[in-house]
């Protein structure tokens, strides 16, 4: 029995604290936020210096030819300091979507550019302020050429390619679209988080590349938010522990009524349902990245019990922490809100937490064994 | 990761079902074992000798007192292996769980010799004494009274809560010897024999209607000087051991769990379509399965540490909190799910388990520390937060201000 990770794991996982810890990644998330960038471009850099963008990209191109595990602890500490990168969407959906779908020459091409970060790749799937699904998908993809325009896409302008979730005489399929084209009009949106960017992004008949199979687009990309809601759960996990452990220090150090505030019952029992919260998110979230890093036939419920879990972990701990600040937790000035609204930015960006219940129960439904 | 046996563990793991193969029934599909019989406690009796003579009452004794020197992990798996046999529960945890573990530390290697083997094989059954009627939460609030007379002691007062104490034969006991002295230095802790002259035992009737709780008063009961567990004021320091035990006792909230919601939603009615595909059901039962399989996932992390040898972190201290709300909603969900005729007590197993689950929770709640104190724990011990300041500090206890 070892629900746990390894030593190497968890060295990898300290290196990776450390490392953000002294690039002052928390500090470089306020500044985008403040100056409306799209990301930090020198610590995405250095990022790609350190390898991570080719943690799971197989030896034979150039990548670390590791598994979702060491992702898992990695994810885990960019949620914990708000990495304002790219991460999650060129990582942990694009270049999953490359390993898994895209054909050997799509890969050679690809792969070795993520891993350098010449290509910087996003998920576009949402077009209207609803949830995207099977039926409403208006992007259409004739003779290889895509037309349509999707809103809230993560990183898009920063992105050199996008991966497109597509209708077609055949059924929804994924497109490849590299950037480069004049035929792709991407714009600036305003978002509650501006510390990653959003945009709109326009296709005019524009050349696009199948990934995998011209029918089963839909349960293609299915497929990839099980895997990266794994992921995403760690960097939420990260989030979440952050937020508790800036709320308890300051429940130590703020005095009201002649003594420490964290010796009231009522801001005791608020971080005591904070822990509750993440230890399950965290057992739950162990589970879904051994059922990841495995491939096994339970990862969808998995991944979905782990990514229910860590939303409500991050919702909880970052809404407490201000409550626990008091009115500093509600200033600019204190870091409290760049959790709550990190927090929102990943409950939303893979599907809202009401649509991942559904979607636990609905494959308890199918599981024949519940 | 992964989830297998070392070689080693695998073989005991074997060894382990072999026997229960051999010496009891499987459980059936339904998820809890169950009993006819008629006389719950000979049953029980039975299988824990049972398992006392193949050595499996007390694995992680030492084998002088009955066990065979099992390693932390080993109990886990023998209990996991257990749990899938239809066998009797509920009698001997108290008295293995908590009155052991204080018997083996304080008391003499005589004692021991003499009450801990028969305590394993079930012969002699203990039960805990420490609750009162103004010592809850407070436990060090209590106000049983020992007097010293020569090389015994007199005991005068009332115990509360405790389980079994209608059926047990011995019990372990916290007493104030010196009301003089501050609330936590004033306690001596004893060992009793609960048919000891001056015990009564008076079952208590809960909201459940049944009685598994008593109140035991004590009039003049004469208990020895070598009864003694710990020195003279050592009581408290005695009692926390106990209840660190009784909080790793506690566990898992046994009842209507999630899978029963959810197998019952398939096929309940709910104005005229299946309850499961109501939207509100559907996003409680996700709710519920994330966290009984948190539960369940955080034991797996438990596990994989003692497996390793290390020490375990905190995160086992969440169980209480989480099992005993989650079986209540799930009560009270199950008990909504038959809308006007929610009221009535129809001969239907799952209803009744819903029922069962709405009225025990809120026992189970309170049971073993309650939600708030489990929380103290939690802030306190793990997140470092400092304690309530005190009304009662540095007082001596006769001048604590308590209501009344």
């Amino acid at each position: 029995m070892n629900l746990d990770f390894s030593d190497d794991q968890k060295f990898l996982q300290s290196e990776a604290r450390k490392f953000l810890e002294k690039e002052g990644s928390l500090n470089r998330s306020r500044k985008v936020l403040e100056d409306k960038q799209s990301i930090d471009k020198e610590l995405w850099n250095k990022i790609v210096e350190l390898g991570w963008t080719g943690i799971r990209i197989p030896e034979e191109y150039g990548g670390l030819g590791l598994g979702h595990l060491e992702l898992c602890v990695v994810a885990e500490e960019l949620g914990r300091y708000l990495a304002p990168v790219p991460f999650s969407s060129s990582v942990y959906l694009f270049t999953e979507a490359i390993i898994k779908y895209a054909d050997e020459e799509v890969k050679q091409d690809i792969l070795p550019r993520l891993i350098s970060g010449d290509i910087i790749g996003t998920l576009a799937v949402t077009e209207d302020l609803f949830a995207p699904s099977k039926t409403n998908i208006k992007t259409l993809t004739d003779n290889n050429l895509l037309t349509g325009r999707k809103i809230a896409v993560p990183d898009a302008e920063i992105a050199t390619h996008s991966l497109v979730v597509s209708n077609s005489t055949s059924g929804i399929c994924l497109r490849l679209v590299d950037h480069s084209s004049d035929s792709v009009i991407i714009e600036h949106q305003d978002t509650i988080d501006e510390s990653r960017g959003h945009f709109s992004v326009e296709y005019n008949n524009t050349p696009s590349i199948l990934i995998g199979d011209d029918s089963n687009g839909w349960d293609f990309y299915e497929n990839l938010l099980d895997q990266a809601a794994v992921l995403f759960s760690f960097e939420q996990i990260g989030g979440s522990q952050a937020s508790l452990d800036m709320a308890t220090s300051y429940a130590k150090e703020r005095y009201a009524f002649g003594r420490q505030i964290g010796s009231f019952q009522a801001i005791k029992h608020k971080l005591a349902d904070m822990y509750v919260a993440i230890t399950l998110a965290k057992s739950n979230s162990y589970y879904a990245a051994w059922a990841l890093s495995t491939d096994s036939s339970d990862l969808s419920v998995a991944s979905a019990t782990a990514r229910v879990s860590s939303t409500k972990a991050f919702q909880l701990c970052s809404k407490e922490n201000i409550q626990t600040h008091g009115g500093n937790g509600f200033t600019w000035e204190y870091d409290c809100h760049l959790y709550y609204k990190r927090s929102k930015l990943l409950s939303v960006n893979i599907g809202s937490l009401s649509n991942w219940k559904e979607k636990l129960v609905s494959g308890l439904e199918k599981s024949n064994t519940y | 990761m992964d989830f297998n046996d070392t070689t080693e563990q695998a073989q005991f793991r074997k060894t382990c079902r072999e026997w229960l193969e051999q010496n009891a029934e499987p459980k059936s599909s339904s998820s809890r074992e169950s009993f006819s019989d008629i006389d719950f406690l000979e049953v029980a009796k039975q299988w824990q000798k049972k398992k006392y003579d193949a050595g499996w009452a007390m694995l992680h004794w030492p084998k002088e007192y009955g066990g065979i020197a099992a390693s932390p992990i080993e109990r886990i798996i023998w209990a996991e292996e257990e749990s899938k046999f239809n066998v009797p529960r509920g009698i001997f945890e108290i008295g293995l769980g908590m009155c052991g573990p204080v018997m083996m530390e304080y008391a003499t290697d005589e004692q021991k010799e003499r009450f801990l083997p028969s305590m394993a094989e079930g012969t002699e059954i203990w039960c805990q004494l420490f609750s009162e009627p103004s010592a809850g939460s407070d436990v060090a609030g209590l106000r049983s009274k020992a007097t010293q007379d020569g090389d015994n002691w007199i005991i005068n007062g009332q115990k509360v809560w405790t389980s079994g104490a209608h059926f047990c034969d011995y019990g372990i006991l916290v007493v104030r010897h010196d009301p003089n002295l501050e609330k936590h230095k004033g306690m001596t802790f004893f060992f009793v024999d609960m048919k000891s002259q001056g015990i009564e035992v008076k079952p208590i009737k809960q909201i459940t209607g049944g009685s598994s709780f008593n109140e035991v008063y004590f009039t003049d009961v004469v208990i020895p000087d070598s009864q003694r567990l710990g020195a003279i004021g050592d009581g408290w320091k005695v009692a926390i051991t106990t209840l660190m035990n009784e909080r790793l006792a506690v566990g898992d909230a046994n009842g209507a769990d999630v899978k029963e919601a959810f197998n019952w939603a398939k096929k309940q009615d709910d104005s005229g379509e299946y309850l499961i595909n109501n939207r509100a059901t559907r996003e409680s039962i996700a709710d519920w399965y994330c966290e009984a399989n948190g539960l369940k996932n955080t034991k797996l992390r438990t596990m994989s540490a003692l497996s390793k040898g290390e020490t375990p972190g905190p995160e086992a201290s969440i169980t209480k909190i989480v099992s005993a709300n989650k079986l209540q909603d799930i009560g009270n969900f199950g008990i909504d799910s038959l809308d006007m005729a929610g009221m009535l007590k129809p001969e239907n197993n799952e209803i009744q388990s819903f029922q069962n689950a709405w009225l025990g929770a809120p026992g189970l709640r309170i049971a073993g520390g309650t939600d708030e104190i489990l929380k103290n724990i939690i802030s306190e011990r793990v997140l470092g937060l400092p304690q309530d300041p005190r009304a009662d500090k540095g007082l001596p206890f006769k001048d604590i201000p308590s209501g009344n």
